[in-house]
């Protein structure tokens, strides 16, 4: 007994400052929430923020040097989640500036929107340094179960809980599907840990039937967590009928973790098997790219049409992971930052324009936006162009470099079919800027925002551009931490 | 004597009657959340057959976070399918269409 006790070592408990950070401090927003009326709730907001800057400020301390593991392998700290975990937060906290006003218009301001959202980030940040099955799958559960009641916050919405009931069923089965693909490749492999799971495959050999048929289901999952074609009927009904915050907050933020995951379980712990995963994730993404471009076509809630588009965006996240190797994953990442950048944009304009008993989310609303306001119709424009891939905008860059990455491994067809659809895909994100500096306004009300909301909009729309321009730098940290 | 094959056979068939149960049940969202706490028990199965079959204790300890998990999935099951009821007044899957898709 007393052998087995000696095992058990003390964890390296720094190694999960930010997360245990984290934690408390939501803990203590959960707590200190319920002592606050309605007219002091500004304090949850304040202090969601402040838990945020101090996470990121815990975590750039923390950067640099070798990778670590901790807890008996299942947690490791390295430069690539550093990067992800910052871009979380940084996301995240423009998620929650955002959303403020448009909460506080509705009566919906909270504190269970930011203890949600929070206890997601948590979620967010232990599956990006997951290191073992158990903390992967734990992470992956404890965002969506933040995500799942996120989506039914608007209680009385028929379409709000429509949407969660569908997340969940949806969502729920995903997991399934992960965790029965998990417990094939433990039978065969024998461990959960990520790196003994790749020695194992990488030492005896990558044709087990067995196998294999883990990697399917967990494809799937993944796939489903990511909403790539053909596990997508999620995506439109659950951006079109949560609230506008939270489709900001679910469209942005979990993208990048979904990449961390990907990036966990194909790169590091199934690198063996990249073949067979290579030929999965390319039918995917084929089907990513043609169906979300062209449906997104026939939408005009835009709420909507950005889903189709989300789609068509993980399609070429995913080239970049076909296209393997250091360049292909960095290409990759760049593209997830730059996406949840750009999405948080696109959804912080609709919130601009939303007032009091009025959602600006169809087509219409964006109308003439020229005539009501010549910068923010600017903004949107820049916004639209780094969607739809126009230099000088960060979009062409995110772009270029992951298609580069599969020129590289000569697979040309796969390059010029992403190519064909983004052209087609282009038309639909021109189609705004065509209504909004060439239709007439429907309504002429001024646009009432207060001065947070304005200021960062705007700031997010011009670093599409400056980011376009100065495109250097984050690649390079893209390739300095996943060389 | 009952061999891994068996264990894993019998999680295989709960994974498939509790996908056949999402995917062909369109009368009752209960049902769902029934087939989906199946589908996680037939996870479970495999876990312990594996880890029996393995000698290694980590599967079982899975197992056991899977089962903490699954309580919390279906509470918050649940508690959508309440809201969901107020709102709807029924909780028949085919209601659930008010957005196309």
């Amino acid at each position: 007994m007393n052998n087995e006790m000696a095992v058990i070592e003390m964890p390296n408990l720094a190694l999960v400052m930010p997360e245990m950070f984290l934690l408390g401090m939501t803990c203590v927003l959960l707590v200190l929430d319920l002592f606050l009326n309605d007219r002091n709730r500004i304090i949850t907001y304040l202090l969601a923020q402040l838990t945020l800057f101090g996470a990121v400020v815990i975590t750039f301390s923390q950067m640099g040097g070798e990778a670590v593991t901790g807890f008996s392998g299942s947690f490791v700290r390295d430069s690539m989640g550093d990067i992800l975990k910052i871009f979380i937060y940084v996301v995240t906290a423009i998620v929650f500036l955002y959303s403020r006003q448009y909460l506080q218009l509705r009566n919906m301001f909270r504190g269970e929107y930011y203890a949600l959202g929070l206890f997601g980030v948590l979620g967010m940040m232990i599956m990006v340094s997951a290191h073992s099955f158990l903390t992967v799958y734990l992470g992956l559960e404890l965002l969506s179960l933040s995500l799942y009641s996120m989506v039914a916050l608007n209680r009385d919405s028929e379409a709000s809980t429509e949407a969660a009931m569908k997340y969940f069923v949806l969502g729920a089965m995903a997991s399934g599907m992960l965790l029965y693909g998990m417990s094939m490749i433990y039978g065969i492999t024998g461990s959960l840990d990520i790196k003994e799971v790749g020695s194992y495959i990488a030492n005896n050999g990558a044709n087990n039937i067995i196998l294999s048929f883990g990697l399917v289901f967990v494809v799937v999952g993944l796939a489903f967590k990511l909403g790539a074609v053909p596990f997508h009927m999620w995506v439109p009904d659950i951006y079109q009928g949560a609230q506008t915050p939270v489709t900001l907050y679910l469209g942005a933020a979990p993208k990048i973790a979904a990449f961390a995951m990907v990036m966990r379980l194909l790169v590091d712990g199934m690198e063996a098997l990249y073949v067979d995963w290579q030929q999965m994730l390319t039918i995917m993404a084929v089907l990513s790219l043609a169906l979300g471009n062209v449906v997104a076509i026939a939408q005009t809630n835009i709420k909507r049409m950005l889903a189709y588009s989300t789609i068509s965006h993980v399609g070429f996240l995913l080239l970049g992971i076909i296209a393997a190797g250091p360049d292909g994953y960095s290409a990759s990442m760049f593209y997830v930052l730059i996406y949840a950048l750009m999405s948080t944009g696109a959804f912080g304009m609709i919130i601009l324009l939303s007032r009091a008993g009025f959602e600006a989310d169809t087509l219409d609303d964006f109308k003439g936006l020229n005539e009501r306001s010549k910068w923010y119709a600017f903004i949107m424009l820049l916004i639209m162009f780094s969607m739809a891939g126009v230099p000088p905008t960060v979009g062409f860059f995110a772009k270029l470099w992951v298609l580069e990455a599969v020129l590289n491994v000569d697979m040309v067809w796969l390059a010029a079919v992403a190519v064909l659809f983004s052209v087609i895909g282009a038309y639909y994100y021109i189609r705004i800027v065509k209504l909004m500096y060439f239709d007439k306004a429907e309504d002429n009300s001024v646009i009432v925002a207060d001065v947070d909301l304005k200021v960062v909009v705007s700031a997010n729309g011009i670093l599409m551009l400056v980011l376009g321009l100065f495109p250097g730098m984050l690649m390079a940290v893209c390739q300095q931490v996943l060389a | 004597m009952i061999t891994l094959a068996d264990y894993l056979v019998v999680g295989a068939i709960l994974f498939c009657l509790s996908l056949a149960g999402i995917f062909l049940n369109r009368k009752n969202v209960i049902i769902l959340l029934m087939s989906i706490e199946l589908m996680l028990l037939a996870v479970n199965m495999n876990f312990v057959a594996f880890s029996a079959f393995n000698q290694d204790i980590a599967g079982q300890v899975f197992v056991f976070f899977i089962l903490t998990v699954a309580a919390a999935e279906a509470a918050i099951g649940l508690a959508i399918l309440v809201v969901l009821y107020r709102s709807k007044q029924s909780i028949n899957v085919d209601d659930m269409d008010s957005m196309k898709g």
